[in-house]
């Protein structure tokens, strides 16, 4: 088990060193940053519904909010990019707590109307607020830079993307074999149970809330400066939905299951471009597909299939 | 002045009528089955898309609404054969996730059979606007008030006075005694999704003179009508009807006098407060967990 553990990580990072030697060109290699982008978001997310059980369902909103910070702030108040992104990811983190304490009280549906109303009001906020967002139309960003030098090629952005994509991995695995992630595990078993043990149910669930929207705004962020141009789309419910479709058809609390999930279902849209509009319902029919025989979403399914020891 | 609050009144009620519906739905639902139908939106839409599909291919308007209500009806049965029933029991996350799947292939299969644009429907008695103390009151206002009301009256007729309905209020109370009495919960599963989307269908089609509707015009409807079954207490069918008159007026109110450009956003501002505030709805009863 313990030999084990980095496998998967160490499988992560190879694939990671030998793609972009075989992706034929550019819109592949614009793919794939997008793919570890949302890879990043997913992991986040998943430590919250997978493993603590708790439904998200306005976490774009938390992303809009990194991406307009690193818009707003460099464009409007001269910020440097890196703090921008740092404000953000404050902002996220701190709007998490503040609504975490009384929204964690509540259960089930009701937590996934709480988030999802705090979605929308983001998005509805982003939307009107044109004099700094540009409204429903959004706005450039400039560029980003890290100690002087500018990053503008995608090449350097695969290599920032897939490094911030590795710690991840690294830190959920470690997170979920800690006593922290053993809480997690414990609460979405059976709260009064991890509550009876002396787990502080209150206190973990809004830890990893504030977590995964801190996760998702940073990567809001660099979003905003790989593509250069942020809209409200990036906040919006459709978009909150994507992400619970990825981690759910990758697999609930698997980390690796994040991976697959976010990888497939970035590559989807593009593969139903050509069949206009029938992009949503592809979407619809495997999510409920995947509900229904594979609840347990595909990494855990397969692995448990064939023989796989891990959980 | 008056006149100004009696205006955003009526289009509050109107509004609040079309959520009152929706929250129905939810409520329905939830009760049959523990289910929150993130596809109740959806119902909404096709009533009115269907609505205006059929009126626009000839057929007459009795006709055409009767089938705009009927085949939500039919796809609302559906849906509770073909997602909900394979996974009776399952976690509420899990839930959740089916009923949004299936909201994605309804609107999906609308957008591609009808396209992405803007429709309405004439308004059933003219357009020609009733004066009232200075306000002014659509002719297709009373309509919604009217026929939600008189949707209500029927529901709870059906609910409190006849067999099938009290078999569904019964399997709401407690299942496994339902059955034990001889009531078919599966049965109960597929009326309460036929029953929830056919309301909200006829919602849609009623609202469509006033508001136009489009393949994507569940989505709102749909979240502020679970806001309004939330803000009265998730199940309690007077509570969802108090609720989305609430939400609609409150809506209202919010846009006349603060910002209309932020209309959307009060209903879920206030969930937000009631939550915190009142985490089991206005009418909710205190709840305590089991091991």
């Amino acid at each position: 088990m313990m030999k084990s553990r980095y496998l998967g990580l160490y499988a992560v990072a190879a694939i990671i060193v030998v793609l972009p030697l075989l992706l034929p060109n550019s819109f592949y290699l614009d793919l794939v940053i997008r793919m570890g982008i949302n890879a990043v978001i997913v992991l986040g997310l998943n430590l919250l519904i997978g493993f603590a059980g708790q439904i998200s369902m306005g976490h774009a909103g938390f992303i809009g909010i990194g991406a307009f910070a690193s818009a707003i702030l460099p464009t409007h108040f001269g910020w440097h990019p890196l703090a921008a992104l740092l404000a953000g990811a404050a902002a996220a983190g701190l709007l998490a707590a503040f609504v975490a304490r009384p929204i964690f009280r509540l259960q089930g549906h009701y937590l996934a109307m709480a988030t999802l109303g705090l979605g929308i009001i983001i998005n509805i906020i982003l939307r009107n607020e044109a004099k700094y967002t540009g409204g429903p139309d959004g706005m450039p960003v400039p560029a980003f830079t890290l100690f002087g030098m500018t990053v503008d090629s995608d090449r350097q952005w695969y290599w920032i993307v897939s490094a911030i994509l590795v710690v991840s991995v690294w830190a959920s695995i470690n997170l979920m074999n800690s006593p922290f992630g053993r809480a997690l595990r414990a609460l979405h078993g059976s709260e009064v149970a991890a509550q009876v043990v002396g787990v502080n149910v209150i206190r973990y669930k809004v830890t990893i809330f504030v977590m995964s929207a801190v996760f998702a705004s940073i990567m809001g962020s660099i979003t905003a400066h790989y593509v250069g141009f942020v809209s409200p789309a990036l906040a919006d419910f459709g978009h909150s939905i994507e992400l619970i479709t990825m981690v759910v058809v990758g697999g609930m609390a698997s980390v690796f299951g994040s991976l697959v999930g976010a990888v497939l279902l970035t590559a989807l849209p593009q593969a139903l471009a050509t069949f206009e509009g029938w992009e949503t319902v592809a979407f619809g029919v495997i999510l409920i597909v995947c509900m229904i025989f594979m609840p347990r979403g595909l990494v855990p399914t397969l692995a448990a299939r064939f023989g796989g020891k891990r959980q | 002045m008056f006149a100004q609050f009696l205006q955003f009144l009526f289009s509050g009620l109107t509004i609040g009528a079309t959520y009152a519906l929706a929250a129905l739905g939810f409520s329905i639902i939830y009760n049959a089955s523990n289910v929150i139908n993130f596809a109740q939106g959806e119902f909404i839409m096709l009533g009115g898309m269907l609505a205006v599909y059929f009126t626009n291919s000839g057929l007459p308007m009795p006709l055409a609404l009767a089938l705009a209500v009927l085949l939500p009806a039919l796809a609302g049965l559906l849906m509770a054969r073909l997602t909900i029933e394979p996974i009776k029991g399952a976690e509420t996350v899990t839930l959740i996730i089916v009923t949004i799947g299936a909201s994605l292939v309804i609107r999906g299969l609308i957008q591609v059979w009808l396209g992405k644009g803007s429709h309405g429907l004439p308004a059933f008695s003219g357009e020609k606007p009733i004066r009232l103390f200075g306000a002014t009151l659509m002719p297709q206002s009373l309509w919604v008030l009217g026929v939600s009301a008189l949707l209500v009256l029927v529901l709870w007729y059906f609910f409190n006075r006849t067999i099938a309905g009290k078999a569904m209020l019964a399997t709401s109370f407690n299942r496994v005694a339902a059955e034990l009495v001889g009531i078919n919960s599966g049965w109960v599963l597929f009326m309460s999704f036929a029953l929830s989307a056919g309301i909200g269908a006829l919602g849609g089609i009623l609202v469509t003179p006033i508001t136009l509707t489009s393949f994507d015009a569940g989505i709102m409807f749909g979240l502020k009508g679970f806001v309004a079954a939330v803000v009265g207490g998730l199940g309690n069918g007077l509570g969802a009807v108090v609720g989305g008159l609430l939400v609609g007026v409150i809506e209202a109110f919010g846009a006349g006098y603060l910002s209309s450009a932020y209309k959307d956003a009060i209903p879920f501002v206030l969930i937000l407060f009631i939550l915190f505030f009142m985490p089991r709805g206005l009418f909710g009863v205190k709840v305590t967990d089991r091991v």
